[in-house]
């Protein structure tokens, strides 16, 4: 029997709806990302726990740091959990941005034999990082009741809303940079120092007030509008102030500032798409 | 079931052009200093250059020449891998191609894993999958191995269950480049049943191989490559007489 070609129109091969394509082969990206996470720590003692020992490490060596010798630990309450939340949050983003970059040139083999939805790739990357931070949030929220969380709507809502922000962005992002490192493989270097810039340039380690103090009123807007401040802060809102800390206030007009984050997202998404299809028809030559 | 080979083509080539631009560099820092040097930052390569054909529904083509003159670029033309820099390429229907079997086989995974992964790869559901999944197994002829991580197999087992999987995939047309140069005589023969088989239930098969008398039955058509242009175009056995010549 053959399949029913009576409807099938003729079209140009190698040409699809780029990010829709990736939708509808759901069965295929559920697979890609089983795979990754299966083999991901294959072959070590410790397997998964190794996501879990590199930031526990860093914010181990932070909290000692900043936290006891520079004395943060007594001016910001509850500052261990208002760094572990900022940390779950842009860990997760530099590890979904970061193999989003490599993921074409990672997966050559298949892209310069078959053709795919080329998609797929850095959007299995971005869900890939975000199997991986739902247990780091779990830990963060284990944590956090054992201080005396309460749960509220608002608080799962701004948790929620900074994992989408953060999960649009990085996928943009992955797939603007991912389809750039397959001529100039400078991307993925340039990656890790955004990567770090935007560590330290949301409020992670301090509070966004020693910011406000420091800056004027133009350059807190300014520091405002990376989109990871409000995505961190909404993280904050969610876990840390919850917890009533002393010295603890929302990120002036966070909700605002979390509306332009998340348009910022998008237009990262729609330019990474658009950037990524102009760029894919010679990714297979070019690898 | 018949197929009235008159029917609408199922692959339109139209005057396609296609040339690889060969970069000397790859880094920002190169492309600078070689821009500053004045140095050619390409090389311009002419892999196809006005190719036009079409094939029908049913049809077994054979994309014959010798090494460097464009089957293998054609062909990935027609799966969609690369586009052409000029002219058009249609297809109908669902393509499968068997190139380079085992492209996306993951050495860590067990081979059921490989097998799900893979068809859907080619461009199946898991349903299909599932539905053909001990066909496949059998066909491939390692069932007790099939929960084994596909890294402690022989090269032999692998390329057997890669060829299962890209050989019973749901598609209208197949494309095949140098793939019955692999594993042992008994199971190539019987990979060339399959193909045969599949051509009789209405298949479209274009091939690409260096084995002339093989394609020359197994294809009825041939089409001669040469220098990135249509040589010849009609019975197989013609085409291998004039590529021989």
């Amino acid at each position: 029997m053959t399949a029913d070609n009576s409807v099938a129109i003729l079209r140009e091969p190698g040409t699809g709806l780029g990010l829709i394509d990736v939708f509808q082969r759901r069965h295929l990206l559920a697979l890609l990302v089983r795979k990754e996470v299966q083999i991901r720590y294959r072959g070590s003692v410790l397997g998964w726990m190794w996501s879990y020992v590199k930031p526990l490490v860093q914010f181990a060596v932070f909290f000692v740091a900043l936290g006891l010798f520079l004395g943060l630990n007594s001016s910001i309450g509850f500052y261990p959990i208002y760094l572990l939340s900022g940390f779950t949050a842009v860990t997760f983003f530099s590890e979904a941005f970061q193999n989003g970059t490599r993921s074409i040139v990672d997966n050559s083999a298949l892209i310069k034999k078959i053709y795919l939805p080329r998609e797929l790739f850095p959007v299995s990357s971005m869900l890939v990082a975000t199997v991986n931070t739902i247990p780091q949030i779990i830990v963060v929220w284990v944590l956090a009741i054992i201080f005396g969380w309460s749960f509220s709507p608002l608080a799962v809502g701004a948790i929620l809303l900074g994992v989408i922000i953060i999960a649009i962005l990085s996928t943009g992002l992955g797939l603007l940079f991912g389809a750039i490192n397959v001529a100039f493989r400078d991307a993925q270097s340039f990656v890790e120092i955004i990567i770090m810039c935007a560590m330290w340039a949301s409020p992670v380690m301090y509070q966004w007030s020693m910011v406000a103090q420091h800056l004027g009123p133009v350059w807190f807007t300014v520091y405002r509008l990376n989109p990871l401040t409000p995505a961190v802060e909404l993280f904050h809102y969610g876990f840390w102030l919850d917890l009533n800390p002393t010295s603890g206030e929302p990120l002036p007009d966070l909700w605002l500032f979390s509306l332009i984050a998340l348009l910022t997202a998008l237009t990262a998404l729609v330019a990474g798409q658009l950037v990524f299809r102009k760029l894919e028809g010679r990714f297979a030559q070019e690898l | 079931m018949p197929k009235n080979s008159d029917s609408a083509p199922v692959i339109v080539v139209d005057d396609v052009h296609k040339d690889f631009k060969l970069r000397h560099t790859h880094s920002i820092k190169e492309t600078f200093l070689a821009a500053i040097r004045r140095k050619p930052l390409t090389t311009d390569f002419h892999a196809l250059d006005g190719i036009s054909f079409e094939i029908a529904a049913g049809d077994a083509v054979a994309l014959l020449g010798f090494n460097g003159s464009g089957k293998s670029t054609l062909l990935k033309l027609i799966s969609g891998v690369i586009r052409p820099d000029r002219g058009r390429i249609l297809t109908r229907g669902r393509i499968a191609g068997l190139i380079e079997v085992g492209a996306g086989f993951h050495p860590d995974l067990s081979g059921r894993e490989n097998v799900y992964l893979n068809a859907a790869i080619l461009g199946m559901s898991k349903k299909e999958t599932q539905a053909r999944f001990d066909e496949i197994v059998a066909f491939s002829e390692i069932e007790p191995f099939i929960d084994t991580e596909v890294k402690h197999y022989s090269s032999g087992m692998f390329l057997r269950l890669a060829f299962a999987v890209a050989i019973h995939t749901e598609l209208d047309i197949l494309l095949i480049d140098e793939i019955l140069s692999v594993g042992d005589e008994p199971f190539q023969q019987k990979c060339l049943a399959r193909i045969r088989e599949m051509h009789a239930e209405g298949k479209t098969l274009v091939v690409v191989s260096h084995d002339l008398d093989m394609v020359s039955t197994l294809c009825s058509r041939g089409v001669l490559l040469r220098g990135g242009q249509v040589a010849f175009d009609g019975p197989s056995k013609e085409a291998v007489a004039l590529m021989r010549a």
